[in-house]
């Protein structure tokens, strides 16, 4: 056992209380730097164990990690690199907000990939309908307005089936995840075809006034800045609303919710909607903002990124912002690391899922529990590391 | 003979469904076949629910375990038949050393990865939807990372099991000769499937290791008081499952294809966590959603592949091809919300259980 705290010093004792004040403020931002610094050894070692595979490298070639992660820092920190940092982040942020609004609901929604693409398709409509006789002025609220109703429709499905049916959103989004996928072919080869082409594509929107202006560097486009006005906005939803008050209490227990007087059914079917929205837009952004045309097997991972990305910023608004910027640094820095080094732009997902790993089994935190009983005095937060709970609410 | 039909193929609207019923009755051969394949690995996935979710573990990971296993049985495939060479087939099945060795390597894979998941949900308690989500990131991760790596050397597979021949006699059987076809013209996989779902099936509710699972489902406090190991139980459960869903990604790669591809799971291990729900937890029940899943997919091949005529045809070619595409998965959301009130989980189902302290 551990002397008991009377013999130490006052000072000992207040330094204490104010390193162990500093470690616990500082936890919801040095979980997840810990979680990335541990992923990214780990990537380190696996890039290492198949560097043979890589024309020109020897096996175990223990320089490619170092390399490969030179380049992708030398992408982010790049002129270039900055303003492709936010415009991978804009979704990125946009749907991860979506995410994080369904998990402090207590829903779980892996249906982004679809939603992002029906909210694409929404504002391919529009753009290469109004955008034919109407400036940008109209046709770019429009297409944008589009695809977050188009994306808020695709949500709106699976918060319909489980309100109604109970079908759990888990399964029901990822077959919708395919039927919009398919959905996204018919539409670019049926309606939404550009006459003549010599294959199934859309028109650009640069030729239909629908493309997002470029206010920042040399392809930094005006999506950036609906990125950053969504978070306050999400964030004064969840936390100085009615809504956003019934949506965290149905979240932390939904029997109490409902005993409350809250109509949970309505509830499930509005958020989904509204993460279906926020995909939606996140989709119209990124055809208006980077893509500017649907071409033949266009897909996307923001779907799966943003689900990343709300777990990091532990849902909430300002910490997704920060996670959204990191993730789209990653992906970023990705391209040059592919061009530079070699090594596929892939890592990016498996390294996400070795983060939430370290993310989700609180590594920092179980370090310092175990430190602290080492030592024999009190864990530094409670004995609780179920992860889970603050995971998902 | 011919007027009668020909007839009530002319009624109007209610023609529509004897021309549709006559079309399917004539390919009913390609359609039963498809169906039955393509409802291998949604049965194995469901399977693999199955085992998880009767001990308590929701595994969402499935999609994840079986994409792994599909790579790691074609890759090594690749490997020891591009050391070994590819060796000449046994007389069963086209059985050959890398594809026996590129089947042991994806089993072993995928209960390795469920061995994770088993991991982050039993010791960890982490919520179990993460925990499977996890996984399923992962694999698509580490997958298409090596899979870009691996694709520039263009490799040739290890080629894939062969069918087993029904002999014709059979096969021409009236009225079962095409069901006895379907069922049993499959690869060694597709045959130890129905083997599995019938094993399983009798286990589950039979046998001491079926009742402690379904305990340790519906009541692992009740079950820790008898003597039952919940944690161990659950985690054995768990990563056996894993080779369940293994051999549902090896199927994919190796004897439906002999190639990879990335995503080439297309969610299927969800669309058999939906035959799972749909077939209340029990091998055989999940066996027959995944059929009627499958059925979907066997029709829409067929309409595809060999359009119907007359006024059927012309109706059916306003329907764009990407319709019959997602069909499969338009089905199984509605026989998913259709069914699921009626369909109770486990009592326990995805609840991390935490031993009483000794004090």
């Amino acid at each position: 056992m551990s002397r008991p705290d009377t013999i130490q010093p006052r000072t000992v004792r207040a330094r204490k209380a104010i390193v162990r004040a500093v470690v616990r403020s500082a936890q919801p931002v040095a979980e997840p730097l810990v979680a990335i610094l541990l992923a990214l050894l780990v990537g380190a070692v696996g890039i290492t164990m198949f560097s043979g595979l890589l024309a020109g490298h020897s096996s175990f070639d223990i320089g490619l990690p170092a390399a490969a992660y030179l380049a992708l820092l030398q992408g982010v920190a790049s002129p270039n690199g900055f303003t492709s940092t936010l415009v991978y982040s804009t979704p990125l942020i946009l749907a991860g907000l979506g995410v994080g609004l369904g998990f402090k609901a207590g829903l779980f929604n892996i249906g982004g990939r679809g939603q992002f693409l029906f909210g694409t398709v929404g504002a391919m409509a529009v753009a290469s309908t109004v955008g034919v006789t109407q400036s940008s002025y109209i046709t770019i609220p429009l297409a944008l307005l589009a695809g977050a109703l188009f994306g808020a429709a695709a949500g709106f499905i699976p918060g319909f089936l489980k309100a109604t049916s109970g079908a759990h959103e888990v399964v029901t989004t990822i077959m919708l995840n395919y039927v919009f996928v398919f959905v996204t072919y018919w539409a670019i080869s049926g309606p939404l075809v550009l006459p003549n082409a010599h294959q199934p594509i859309t028109a650009d929107v640069s030729d239909r006034n629908a493309a997002l202006p470029i206010i920042l560097g040399r392809d930094g486009n005006a999506g950036i800045l609906l990125a950053l006005v969504a978070v306050p906005i999400i964030w004064f939803l969840l936390y100085r609303t009615t809504l956003g008050f019934e949506i965290r209490s149905a979240g932390a227990n939904a029997d109490a919710a409902r005993y409350g007087g809250m109509k949970t059914n309505r509830l499930i079917v509005l958020t989904m909607s509204i993460a279906g929205l926020m995909a939606g837009l996140a989709g119209a952004t990124t055809l208006l903002g980077v893509v500017h045309q649907i071409a033949p097997g266009y897909d996307t991972t923001v779907g799966f990124d943003a689900i990343t990305v709300a777990l990091l910023g532990r849902s909430n608004p300002i910490g997704i912002l920060f996670s959204g910027l990191l993730l789209g640094a990653m992906r970023a820095g990705s391209q040059s690391m592919q061009i530079q080094a070699g090594v596929p732009a892939e890592l990016v997902d498996a390294l996400q899922a070795i983060i939430l790993v370290f993310l989700v089994v609180n590594a920092l935190r179980r370090w310092l529990d175990r430190r602290a009983a080492k030592r024999g005095s009190t864990p530094s937060v409670g004995a609780e590391v179920a992860g889970s709970a603050e995971g998902v609410a | 003979m011919n007027a009668i039909p020909q007839a009530l193929d002319a009624v109007p609207v209610l023609g529509l469904v004897f021309q549709f019923l006559g079309y399917t009755l004539a390919n009913l051969e390609y359609i039963s076949q498809t169906t039955v394949a393509v409802a291998v690995p949604i049965t194995l996935a469901a399977l693999t629910g199955v085992l998880c979710e009767r001990s308590g573990v929701v595994n969402i990971g499935i999609e994840g375990v079986m994409l792994t296993a599909a790579f790691v049985g074609w890759i090594v495939g690749v490997a020891v038949s591009g050391a070994l060479g590819p060796g000449t087939p046994l007389p069963f099945f086209g059985v050959t050393v890398p594809l026996l060795a590129g089947l042991v390597a994806a089993i072993l894979v995928g209960m390795l990865v469920s061995l994770l998941h088993a991991w982050l949900a039993i010791s960890m308690r982490v919520d179990q939807i993460i925990s499977g989500t996890i996984v399923n990131i992962g694999a698509a991760g580490v997958t298409g990372y090596l899979y870009t790596l691996i694709a520039s050397q263009a490799p040739t597979g290890a080629g894939s099991f062969a069918q087993y021949q029904v002999p014709k006699e059979v096969a021409d059987l009236p009225l079962v000769g095409w069901l006895i076809n379907a069922v049993f013209s499959q690869g060694p996989i597709g045959l130890s499937t129905i083997v599995i779902v019938i094993v399983l099936q009798v286990m589950l509710f039979r046998s001491r290791w079926g009742l402690r699972t379904r305990a340790a489902g519906e009541h692992p406090r009740a079950a820790e008081t008898v003597g039952i190991d919940v944690i161990r139980l659950r985690y054995r459960n768990v990563v056996m499952s894993g080779a369940l869903a293994a051999l549902g990604g090896a199927w994919l790669s190796m004897e439906q294809t002999n190639n990879f591809n990335a995503d080439m799971t297309a969610g299927r291990g969800f669309i058999g966590l939906a035959a799972m729900i749909v077939g209340r937890w029990t091998p055989l029940g999940a066996f027959g959603a995944a059929l009627l899943f499958a059925s979907a997919t066997g029709l829409s091949t067929s309409l595809q592949i060999s359009p119907p005529t007359g006024q059927l045809g012309q109706l059916m070619a306003y329907v764009p091809g990407e319709f019959w595409e997602a069909l499969p998965y338009i089905i199984t959301i509605v026989i998913l919300a259709g069914v699921i009130g009626r369909s109770i989980a486990p009592a326990a189902d995805g609840q991390p259980y935490e031993r009483e302290s000794a004090s």
